[in-house]
């Protein structure tokens, strides 16, 4: 078997004005089926993508926030949110999805996949990373 | 009568509402919807320039963009009014120019 290596999507920008965070959602889920190791990072107009309580019924739009609520399922389970962009637009945990996983390896507990870091910390974990998929 | 300015980008990723603010007169109004309406929220790194704008001009949000984006009425920006489509239209006849702020 081939080498796993570190992708993770970079999200940033808001869902609905534009098509990207609807395009990356769907990268993702079919870059699930090749087995490497997956993360998701939210930053800037990003953050925007996982709030709870869309409601697109008066736009005409579809909303397709509640497929992020999948991701576990599709062993996508490291999300980090960065908390500097949450914060300068006003939101906190609390106003996002409660996103989880069941961990395979602690007898399918389930545990939370949102990660919130720092800008700092976020820098690091890019850094580490073999892939970046921009969106 | 006065300049309807629109702007549907949001304000921490373009200048859409910084050159709008820069250039609406007193007496002016605007409308904030598709990402615009990021702009409309409370405690955001730009809600203190859109409420010392409010001093000038009458602010009005979209409705369904922010419910589209999860965004709760009570968090508006005090003096922004949420209006609906037909909102819109009526804006658009009340006033005697648009400006599309892009």
């Amino acid at each position: 078997m081939s080498e796993i290596k570190k992708f993770m999507y970079v999200n940033r920008k808001a869902p609905y004005g534009t098509i990207y965070a609807l395009e990356s959602l769907e990268v993702v889920l079919i870059g699930a089926a090749f087995d490497q190791d997956v993360s998701l990072a939210f930053l800037d107009d990003g953050v925007y993508q996982l709030t709870k309580d869309q409601d697109t019924s008066g736009i005409g739009m579809k909303n397709f926030s509640p497929t992020y609520a999948a991701l576990g399922d599709y062993d996508v389970t490291k999300i980090y949110v960065e908390k500097e962009s949450l914060e300068e637009r006003g939101l906190s945990l609390d106003d996002l999805q409660h996103l989880t996983y069941e961990d395979e390896d602690d007898d399918w507990a389930e545990k939370d996949s949102i990660r919130l870091v720092s800008r700092e910390e976020l820098a690091r974990i890019m850094d580490e990373q073999d892939v970046l998929l921009s969106f | 009568m006065a300049m309807l300015h629109t702007v549907n980008k949001s304000p921490f990723e373009r200048t859409a509402l910084q050159s709008c603010l820069g250039h609406a007169l007193e007496g002016a109004s605007v409308l904030l919807f598709e990402d615009g309406v990021y702009a409309a929220m409370q405690g955001t790194a730009v809600s203190a320039q859109v409420s010392e704008a409010l001093g000038k001009v009458r602010f009005y949000v979209l409705g369904p963009d922010l419910r589209a984006r999860g965004l709760r009425e009570d968090r508006v920006i005090d003096g922004i009014q949420v209006v609906d489509y037909d909102g819109f239209v009526d804006l658009v006849t009340s006033h005697d120019n648009v400006q599309a702020w892009l």
